[in-house]
């Protein structure tokens, strides 16, 4: 049992870190506004809330979408002969934790199912959406709505970069999405940690870093301690592809996520309920990928049936 | 990232499970829980079966999976726990093992193995137990030996110890991490008294033991003169890193339990409750992924575990009480009769957020040693 990345995995991990940090460095919304009419997502600068507030159109940056195609984070797990790179289900968690880590925008999840079977979705010329639970996301900018979108109403999105339909009827939940959206409720949750140390060691009241204090250290300690077992537990699942281990690893990250960007929001004081720091971000898109099929009640009904087998 | 083992391992694991098989159901009945004496003999004499068999040492000298392998696969078994030996066998004896000489080794380590002798841990004081460095047991050289006088407390069965892990003040005037000295103590020293204290549980599971002029060989110190908190350091690490690897397991056996149970006495029907043990489930799996996570990470550094074992007691000392917990819920008002299952162990959860460590003091050594944060006041 050597249950650790590998040097490969530890290269692929860095290779798309690297790749989505350059479309969506720290501060890390990868994301701009640059009309009220049509904002588009892939410019680092930074969002300007009044502007994303609005009611305006979110475009999906299509350069984006081809670059991510390009680095093979869409084709990761199709067959070499199929243009893929033949690679597995924790290489695919790895490369979701990052998007997830730097909040890249967009069906990810949805795409990264269709290559192989929509073409185009590989290469990332062309973008996919699906009803996932009751949610679509992203359905006005896709090419290819999967399995189809029947009465889908629009929603005004509390993830100001993620728009939202709802379907009436629940879409079935498909297990490799459930694990795909842990791994980027993983990386979410890693970054509000990251985020809510940084600040705790810089921020200076009462004359001293705020994290010297135990309350704040308490929070940032409890952040950690969700993220490790919530990493373990994904990693496991991407392992094993055992459906109990994939409830579970979807259990304890959108856990980590939510709970993580709460607590991060809370060390980071008035400046955390701002519109310009990125925190709220992280938990909004927590929230928004928890509703997504394979969430709570499910999953802890499917791990409390499993107990008795 | 694999779950596998190698065929050795896998060996190791087969060849354990036909032993234990063979070897279980000879066993005698196990003591009642209050019956110190009779636990010790329990336990040591199911060590001495290990021994026997050549499983004895995989506390320490074992890589950290076939030790993962050897906890796994004994409570799964339900084979004994290490009881009565759990200092000298998953701290004493590796802090030996680490730091001692090698006179030191052949005196104290055979025995503990063969399951000969057992240790108990003098580390907590009336008013030093977070604050460990602040103890102020005294230890003045006479000769050849330390005299030693103060008192100890919390000391886990120290009535049936042959020998004491202890930490003594051998520098007053040093900085208190400086003065501290690691001293291997014999219990039946003249000098030693020892006071059972019970438990909120109804046991006498810890004793307070008064040190009135003992003297213990200066031989005896484990590392240099002023140099234990060093080796205390040692110690922690060992007893954080290993101690609750087994005790994961049982847990996960104790929800199927509780699972069946709900089942039968209809409680299973309530959607709340049945959530609550499925969200108890991802814990536990989550628990044991991150054991596994954490000793191949030992495995590739060497054996000695991390301070990420801070981060698992944090989470499975909660835990641990929010199954008991859960197990109350089943039970409704049978939780209340301390002769149902599960009750008693509701009450001894109770402890994990406060021995070894308090979960307040490993929130500080998270955030401090892991996540870097400044030291506070
Ligand atoms: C079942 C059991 C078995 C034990 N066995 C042994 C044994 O065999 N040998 C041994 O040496 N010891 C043993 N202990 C002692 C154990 O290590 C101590 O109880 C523990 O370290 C806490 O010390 P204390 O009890 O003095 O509590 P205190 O240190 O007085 O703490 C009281 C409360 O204050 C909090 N607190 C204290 N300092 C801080 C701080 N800096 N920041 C935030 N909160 C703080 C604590 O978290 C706790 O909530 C055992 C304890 C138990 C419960």
């Amino acid at each position: 049992m050597r249950f650790q990345l590998t040097v490969e995995q530890r290269a692929l991990r860095d290779t798309v870190r690297a790749a989505v940090g350059r479309r969506a460095p720290a501060g890390s919304s990868g994301l701009v506004a640059p009309t009220r009419r049509s904002r588009t997502c892939h410019s680092p600068a930074p969002l300007s809330g009044m502007q994303v507030a609005g009611d305006s159109q979110l475009r999906l940056d299509r350069g984006m979408w081809r670059a991510l195609g390009e680095l093979g984070f869409f084709s990761l797990r199709l067959p070499e002969a199929d243009g893929g790179a033949g690679l597995g289900l924790p290489e695919a968690v790895l490369a979701f934790e990052e998007a997830g880590r730097a909040l890249v925008p967009g069906p990810l999840v949805a795409t990264h199912l269709a290559a192989g079977v929509v073409p185009g979705a590989d290469t990332g010329e062309v973008v996919v959406a699906a009803a996932d639970g009751r949610l679509v996301e992203w359905m006005d900018e896709a090419d290819v709505v999967l399995p189809g979108a029947e009465g889908a109403v629009a929603m005004r999105s509390v993830d100001p970069l993620t728009p939202l339909h709802r379907v009436p009827a629940p879409a079935p939940t498909d297990s490799v999405a459930v694990l795909l959206t842990a791994a980027e409720q993983l990386g979410t949750a890693t970054r509000a940690c990251e985020l809510a140390v940084q600040h705790a060691r810089t921020r200076e009241q009462f004359g001293q870093p705020i994290g010297a204090f135990q309350a704040v250290k308490h929070l940032c300690a409890q952040l950690l301690v969700r993220v490790e077992p919530a990493r373990a537990a994904v990693y496991a699942a991407a392992v094993t592809e055992d459906p109990a281990d994939i409830a579970a690893a979807r259990l304890l990250a959108d856990e980590a996520a939510v709970r993580g960007a709460r607590d991060c929001l809370q060390v980071h004081g008035g400046m955390g309920f701002t519109w310009e720091s990125e925190v709220h971000l992280l938990l909004k898109r927590a929230w928004v990928r928890a509703q997504r099929g394979g969430g709570r009640t499910e999953s802890e009904e499917l791990l409390a049936a499993e107990l008795t087998v | 990232m694999d779950l596998s083992y190698t065929a050795e391992e896998e060996q190791f694991r087969a060849e354990l499970r036909r032993w234990l098989a063979t070897v279980l159901p000879t066993l005698p009945t196990k003591p009642s829980p209050d019956d110190w004496p009779g636990r010790r003999a329990y336990d040591l004499g199911w060590q001495r079966r290990l021994y026997d068999a050549g499983y004895a040492d995989v506390h320490w000298d074992a890589s950290p999976t076939l030790r993962l392998i050897f906890l796994e696969e004994t409570e799964k078994a339900g084979a004994p726990y290490v009881g009565a030996g759990f200092v000298g066998l998953l701290h004493a004896g590796p802090t030996i093992a680490a730091e001692g000489t090698d006179e030191q080794r052949a005196r104290w380590l055979p025995p503990i193995l063969r399951g000969d002798e057992v240790w108990c841990q003098g580390f907590s004081e009336p008013e030093a137990g977070s604050d460990l460095a602040a103890l102020r047991t005294r230890a003045w050289r006479d000769g050849d030996d330390y005299v030693v006088s103060g008192s100890k407390i919390w000391t886990s069965h120290a009535e049936v110890a042959d020998w004491c892990e202890l930490l003594v003040r051998t520098d007053p005037a040093a900085p208190k991490h400086r003065g501290i000295s690691w001293l291997a103590m014999p219990m039946d020293a003249p000098g030693i008294t020892v006071r059972p204290l019970r438990t909120l549980a109804g046991s006498a599971e810890f004793a307070e033991v008064f040190l009135d002029e003992v003297r213990v060989p200066v031989g005896n110190r484990v590392g240099a003169e002023n140099d234990g908190w060093r080796v205390t350091m040692v110690t922690l690490s060992f007893e954080r890193g290993t101690a609750f690897v087994g005790e994961v397991v049982a847990c996960r056996r104790v929800l199927r339990e509780l699972a069946v149970e709900a089942r039968k006495n209809g409680r299973w029907d309530d959607p709340a409750l049945r959530r609550r043990l499925g969200a108890l489930n991802a814990e536990f799996r989550a628990l044991w992924r991150l054991t596994q996570w954490n000793v191949s990470e030992a495995e590739a550094r060497g054996g000695v575990p991390g301070v990420g074992a801070s981060v698992f007691k944090l989470r499975y000392s909660q835990v641990r009480q929010d199954l008991y917990d859960a197990a109350a819920e089943v039970l409704g008002e049978g939780a209340l009769d301390l002769r149902a299952p599960w009750v008693v162990d509701r009450l001894s959860s109770l402890s994990y957020t406060i021995a070894a460590g308090t979960s307040q003091i490993q929130q500080n050594i998270v955030a401090e040693r892991i996540l870097g944060l400044p030291k506070g006041r």
